[in-house]
């Protein structure tokens, strides 16, 4: 080490490498839910993210031609956009979704594959993503993947070449948080890919968490858009997924079951 | 004029129309958005070129917020 401070800090180099392309934050975040579009503005301004997720849908026909558009504000030449297949149930339509995707987007083929099963857990379709994701790989995608917290599964999404791997901490859009850090734990220390907990969390504790257990970073959307104060919650999972990470690396003091005095039991004189 | 199911609505279109002049008729020239005709992609390179057929499904759709 050439410097003390080198030494202390987070290294320069602790980057998020996704599919070839760097990233300084951690932090992804979703633009559903928010107030208005400048309100979402400000909240991803706020989280530091530098990739984005957004949904694709039908454009509203005869109704407002001018209004603004979402990647007005959210501008592709600052973000990296992360369309993603949400509302999908099935491999087909998650296929369709990515195609429209990458040609809205001029070619841009990193997507957010999610194929979900159930309207009342919206837990993923494992089978249904197996597929979409093969074909979407075979497809020239960089896929990042939602999925359960299931290690096995996990591993056959990084086999069959997803770019990340995003098993889900509860629900989307519970907040509940990780409620299965064992699993996420064990697809972390198996994998070859980025894994990022993707839905579930509620507040910037559990982002910390996910981040001490030592995932590549959060995807979040509902626990900073639907928090009363969406850009202070913002800055506050900002923070919490970079505090998360430095523990992380720094690598935390093991638990014992008694105390252990901080101060020198030599030298009293009492 | 023949029917056209646009974004699930029935639209009558005349048979020489585009798929540029669609995109021009509905006030969406310059918009970012995407076109699949009957379940497949339609790359915009080739708006201009397309026609289409009576009764073809047109998804015309667009980036909104989403997580």
């Amino acid at each position: 080490m050439s410097s003390k401070a080198t030494e202390n800090n987070t290294p320069r180099e602790d980057a998020l490498i996704i599919g070839g392309t760097t990233y300084r934050s951690r932090l992804l975040v979703g633009t559903g839910k928010y107030k208005d579009l400048d309100e979402t503005r400000d909240a991803i301004d706020a989280s530091g993210a530098e990739i984005v997720t957004v949904a694709i849908r039908r454009t509203n026909i005869g109704q407002n031609p001018g209004e603004p558009n979402l990647l007005d504000v959210i501008s592709p030449e600052r973000y990296t956009i992360l369309p993603n297949t949400a509302g999908c149930y099935t491999a087909d339509d998650a296929v369709r979704t990515c195609r429209l995707a990458r040609e809205l987007l001029d070619g841009h083929d990193l997507v957010k594959l999610e194929v979900l099963g159930d309207e009342r857990t919206l837990y993923p379709d494992v089978v249904q993503t197996l597929s979409a994701a093969e074909t979407l790989v075979a497809d020239g995608f960089k896929v990042m993947v939602y999925t359960s917290d299931d290690p096995i599964l996990a591993k056959r999404l990084e086999e069959i070449g997803c770019v990340a791997v995003m098993p889900l901490a509860a629900p989307i859009g519970s907040g509940l948080g990780i409620q299965n850090r064992y699993n996420v734990l064990e697809i972390v220390e198996n994998a070859q890919v980025p894994i990022l907990v993707d839905a579930g969390v509620g507040t910037a504790s559990d982002a910390a968490i996910a981040m001490e257990l030592g995932c590549d970073g959060v995807l979040m959307n509902t626990a900073i858009a639907a928090a009363r104060n969406p850009v202070l919650m913002a800055s506050a999972m900002k923070k919490a997924i970079e505090a998360g990470r430095e523990s992380f690396l720094a690598g935390r003091m093991p638990k014992k079951r008694y105390a252990s005095a901080s101060s020198p039991l030599e030298g009293t004189f009492f | 004029m023949m029917e056209l199911i646009v974004n699930g609505e029935s639209r009558q279109v005349s048979e020489q129309l585009t798929a540029a002049g669609l995109v021009e008729d509905l006030g969406l020239t310059g918009r970012r958005l995407a076109v699949e005709v009957n379940g497949e992609l339609l790359p915009r390179s080739r708006f201009d070129q397309h026609h289409f057929n009576p009764g073809d499904r047109v998804e015309i759709v667009q980036a909104i917020g989403g997580g």
